[in-house]
């Protein structure tokens, strides 16, 4: 046994790499593939044209076929490289297609055309971004409208609940008061019960309302999430008692105590909190999926599953949208990283 | 947030946007002060906490505790009526219309079999997906945590995927694992034969258990790291005195000091799993069949999505449910309060 240990601890000598440092870095390496790789490939594949996402095995690069415009024909043409019957090579432009002869023509000699077998020609390609699949979206569908409704949604319902939940917090770690023990079982008792069990119900309190399709019904309903409360509360009570009493002798109302002195105290928990609010938001499904069913009241999310069957998976189109609706998160994700995994690590929300 | 707050805010985190809101904000706050007033001078400073509790509590209550009950109405009573004064009364009888089963084990023989293929999905796919999930957050939070270079970077590669919505996440892999995807590039460029994942049911349901570690695990995995962190370094340093091999100090000091930290990662991956629908939903639909169909997707189906809406089951199915996740919430609790007691 202390031979092993001895073994292990020379393989540790400083500057010296013990295995476990090449297997770590070897993980890290597979898991920049594995976590990196299908995001990037989504991105790359947006760029690529409709024919060029159906090509098998796909190519790396969004590439198209070149086209010329040649006189005479109203269509730019399809350009291909010809192995002629002597054996030399020419570019060709194709003017159509019979059975296995395309039917070719010189771009520089538009006047004569030209029989080849079509196993005797290769497409010529460019490196080309379909740019068209982010800008046809926006005009031919509901695009727009989703993404103002998601915009909508993930801001109103964000400050509702950083204002709802904050003045909670505030009454339940400034004040001693009677029902204060009950309030806070209600919250901790509350803090697990998701959505999906009270689906129903909740569509009912909805509907009596008469919310039905409307984007408040997307709001409302998730405002008052006890996990804010929870964590706004425990940020309060580390302020300090003094600051709160000073200022009622100097006559500050309670309103102005919580909006002036308390809430700017406050900004880190506030900050976490609204992170956590626009995430959980701008990515809710299964509440928006129920509660909306028209189309001009669908969230972005709602409308990219509605896409997938709508339009018999037109790829091209429904992978740019989905690049558009994961930009946002990637923005945050990009100016925010530390503070986002600071406030999970110490919280253990999502 | 006001520009004349007498104490400032913390001065890193003051951006454009803030002092853009700032001035009507200021404007707004004033407005409802004087209301906020004079309630203050009628009922006291000591009750004005009720007033701030109430926004709060009417939401808590109009869409919590509220359904909560309607919920519960809704599973003992029946027909087709949305309204509980629509509903006749039937007592237990959606649930045992629920739990109508010849053997439990075999969803087939049961009337409402595909709850019953829903549980039995869910729970293997819980199964699958804690166990693998817990075993690769630990792995990868015990690699984050050593003498790494890019550590930041290697940390936040490991953690945007927890960001990015279900909804992308499904289609980024069905496009990855369709007939003519990636994957299949792959294995044909190799010499192998296209796999057609999504349809057949063994490979739908690997592949979601997969996709929705890829999606999590960051999560979890910071979890632990935070957990990893708090261990002692002078622990390490003693064992590295006392020449102990790497994986006995894995075993006696990481492992023991960082338990805590799991258990809270098993509960909250399990209560998670039972509750798995948006990522499934979207990429597979709950096919082929009905082999990845979960539990949520039934209820969900159930009240809103089927030809007959059928409240009343789907109410009871979400009652069932509802037991389990507090079960699992106890559990989490019972972890949690050994956690700060430890």
């Amino acid at each position: 046994m202390s031979r092993i240990a001895r073994m292990a601890v020379a393989r540790r000598n400083p500057g010296r790499w013990h295995w476990t440092d090449i297997a770590a870095y070897a993980y890290l390496a597979l898991g920049v593939v594995l976590m990196f790789g299908p995001v990037l490939w989504l991105g790359i594949s947006s760029f690529k044209t409709q024919a060029g996402l159906l090509e098998f095995p796909p190519s790396l690069l969004p590439m198209s076929q070149k086209e010329v415009r040649v006189e005479g024909h109203a269509q730019p043409l399809p350009l291909f490289e010809v192995t002629m019957e002597d054996g030399s090579k020419r570019v060709l432009a194709q003017i159509r297609r019979i059975g296995i002869q395309a039917q070719m023509v010189d771009p520089a000699n538009p006047g004569q055309s030209i029989r080849v077998p079509i196993d005797k020609r290769t497409p010529v390609r460019e490196f080309k971004l379909a740019t068209e699949n982010y800008t046809e979206p926006l005009e031919r569908f509901a695009f727009m409208r989703f993404l103002w409704n998601s915009v909508f949604v993930t801001v109103v319902a964000t400050l509702i609940t950083l204002v709802i939940n904050s003045m909670a917090a505030y009454a339940l770690s400034i004040y001693e008061f009677r029902g204060k023990t009950a309030v806070m079982l209600m919250v901790i008792g509350t803090l697990m019960i998701p959505i999906t069990i009270i689906l129903v119900p909740v569509y009912l309190v909805i509907t009596e309302l008469g919310l039905v399709n409307s984007l408040w019904a997307v709001i409302l309903p998730g405002a008052a999430t006890p996990t804010g409360v929870f964590l706004l509360r425990q940020y309060m009570l580390t302020l300090p008692r003094d600051l709160i009493e000073a200022a009622r002798m100097d006559k500050a109302s309670e309103w102005q105590i919580y909006w002036r002195i308390v809430m700017p105290l406050a900004m880190p928990a506030l900050a976490v909190l609204a992170i956590f609010s626009i995430m959980w938001r701008w990515n809710e499904f299964l509440w928006p999926l129920a509660v909306l069913t028209k189309t001009e009241a669908y969230t972005l999310q709602i409308g990219l599953n509605a896409f997938q069957g709508e339009l018999q998976t037109q790829w091209h189109y429904l992978l740019a949208m989905t690049v558009v609706t994961l930009l946002p998160v990637a923005l945050v994700f990009v100016f925010l990283q530390r503070f986002i995994t600071t406030g999970i690590a110490n919280t253990g929300m999502k | 947030m006001a520009s004349d707050a007498p104490i400032p805010a913390a001065p890193s985190e003051r951006v454009g946007a803030a002092s853009f809101f700032a001035a009507p904000l200021a404007v707004l706050m004033r407005l409802i002060d004087w209301p906020m007033q004079v309630l203050q001078r009628l009922i006291g400073e000591r009750r004005m906490a009720y007033v701030f509790l109430l926004p709060n509590l009417i939401f808590f209550s109009l869409f919590v505790f509220l359904p909560l009950i309607i919920n519960f109405i809704f599973s003992v009573t029946g027909g087709a009526g949305l309204f509980p004064s629509e509903r006749p009364y039937v007592g237990a009888q959606q649930y045992a219309y629920l739990f109508d089963c010849g053997s439990f084990l075999d969803p087939s023989s049961c009337r409402e079999d595909h709850f019953w293929r829903g549980v039995s999905n869910t729970a293997r796919f819980t199964v699958f997906q804690v166990t693998a999930m817990v075993l690769f957050s630990l792995l990868t939070a015990v690699v984050l945590n050593m003498k790494i270079r890019a550590r930041g970077f290697f940390r936040a590669v490991y953690f945007f995927p927890v960001l990015l919505s279900p909804v992308v996440v499904a289609l980024t892999w069905k496009w990855i694992l369709q007939r003519d995807g990636l994957l299949n590039a792959a294995i044909t460029s190799l010499g192998g034969e296209r796999i057609l994942f999504l349809v057949d049911p063994s490979w739908a349901m690997f592949w979601i258990v997969f996709v929705s570690i890829w999606a999590h695990m960051g999560f979890y995995t910071l979890i632990l790291l935070a957990g990893l962190q708090a261990i002692p370094a002078d622990l390490y340093e003693a064992a590295e005195m006392d020449a102990t091999p790497r994986w006995r100090v894995f075993w006696r000091i990481t492992l023991p000091l960082l338990w805590p930290n799991m258990i809270v990662v098993i509960v909250l991956a399990l209560i998670r799993g039972v509750q798995t629908f948006d990522e499934v939903f979207v990429l597979t639909g709950g096919g082929p069949g009905t082999a990845t169909l979960m539990v949520v997707h039934y209820i969900y189906e159930t009240a809103f999505a089927n030809q007959v809406q059928n409240f009343g089951l789907a109410a009871a199915a979400s009652v069932v449910l509802g037991v389990v996740l507090f079960a699992l919430t106890l559990a989490q609790l019972a972890a949690s309060r050994r956690k700060g007691a430890a």
